[in-house]
């Protein structure tokens, strides 16, 4: 993955828009938080292989990045990504990683199922 | 001293669990002849740690810790490894009964005379409780004289004030180097921690010797069952 280009990240996901695409999207602060950290209120999600179709796609903001896709009834969105690449099977794949290199945000768009 | 086994059965959900709690126990065991199967759940699909700049996609990590965790067990000689198709983070969130039935039928196959798992609810990660909640359930319904004895490890913050001070406590210096390369083995987990933990353990730093040089088990009292 390299650092978002947004304007190259901006053509990558508008080539999804109108197909129906299989969702990736996680948020995380990883399972031992509150171990290392008393009292942190650990909160997270996390979809995988949800079939959507967004009509818009859009990379907003300076580093760390938004993006947000409108579907004809609702939203997805995902706040602080830094990182991209469309891999070798065509999956976009977006991720918000930290100074350390953890992942804390994830978007994941592909027109077939992640393993 | 550790206790010669007839056949060691090890149920943990994510690669590297086997490495920092208990790789020097199981280079024991294999260097005593012991079978040893490990039984490991997942493949820690969801380890946040992918670089930065990155190594490895969310994609990708999978079958980077796939082949870390072979290679970890080969430094263990550890030669019977199961790869059980789950994944990560959603160990409780399956059906319980089939998560018994999959240890149940991992006893009938291996007849362990040991087994080796987490404590459910002293275990801190998600998976990590329902893993040893699914081998405590399993373990209890078999009858009490026939029952393997059951090793658990428990590592909360507060594992101290429930289940007081560990029982088994294994002194692990003879097969250290082994449990070194198997932590190294898994290099996605602990690349930036080894160097750190190396010149430590040099140094004769207490704590880190005695987190790493020991590993504790309490064994599962079912006079004081967790449920």
């Amino acid at each position: 993955m390299k650092k978002v280009q947004p304007n190259h990240l901006q053509e990558l996901i508008s080539s999804f828009a109108g197909k129906d695409v299989y969702i990736h999207l996680e948020t995380t602060n990883g399972s031992y938080a509150a171990h290392f950290n008393e009292g942190f209120f650990n909160a997270g999600a996390f979809i995988r292989n949800v079939v959507v179709n967004f009509e818009l796609g859009k990379v907003a903001g300076e580093s760390p990045h938004r993006i947000g896709l409108k579907l004809p009834a609702g939203w997805i969105y995902a706040q602080g990504i830094t990182h991209y690449k469309l891999d070798e099977q065509g999956k976009l794949l977006m991720a918000g990683l930290d100074p350390e290199g953890k992942l804390s945000v994830a978007l994941q768009i592909s027109e077939t199922p992640f393993d | 001293m550790i206790k010669k086994e007839r056949h060691v059965l090890v149920i943990l959900p994510h690669p590297d669990d086997e490495a920092f709690g208990i790789s020097g126990s199981i280079s024991m065991y294999r260097e005593m002849g012991v079978p040893v199967t490990y039984a490991c759940l997942t493949l820690g699909e969801m380890g946040r740690n992918l670089g930065n700049p990155p190594f490895a996609t969310r994609e990708t990590l999978p079958q980077i810790r796939k082949a870390e965790l072979i290679k970890a067990c080969e430094a263990l000689g550890l030669d019977d490894l199961r790869m059980m198709g789950f994944r990560d983070k959603t160990i409780e969130f399956e059906d319980d009964e089939k998560m018994v039935q999959l240890v149940t039928d991992l006893i009938k196959e291996t007849n362990p005379s040991l087994i080796i798992s987490f404590y459910p609810g002293l275990a801190v990660h998600p998976d990590h409780d329902a893993s040893g909640r699914a081998v405590v359930r399993a373990v209890r319904r078999i009858e009490p004289e026939k029952r393997p004895t059951l090793y658990t490890i428990a590592f909360a913050n507060n594992t101290k004030d429930v289940l007081g001070e560990p029982d088994i406590i294994h002194d692990i210096s003879d097969t250290f180097d082994k449990k070194l390369a198997a932590l190294k083995a898994h290099a996605s987990q602990t690349v930036w921690m080894m160097k750190d933990l190396e010149e430590k353990l040099a140094a004769g730093d207490p704590e880190m010797n005695s987190r790493f040089r020991y590993e504790r088990f309490y064994t599962y009292n079912w006079e004081n069952d967790f449920e």
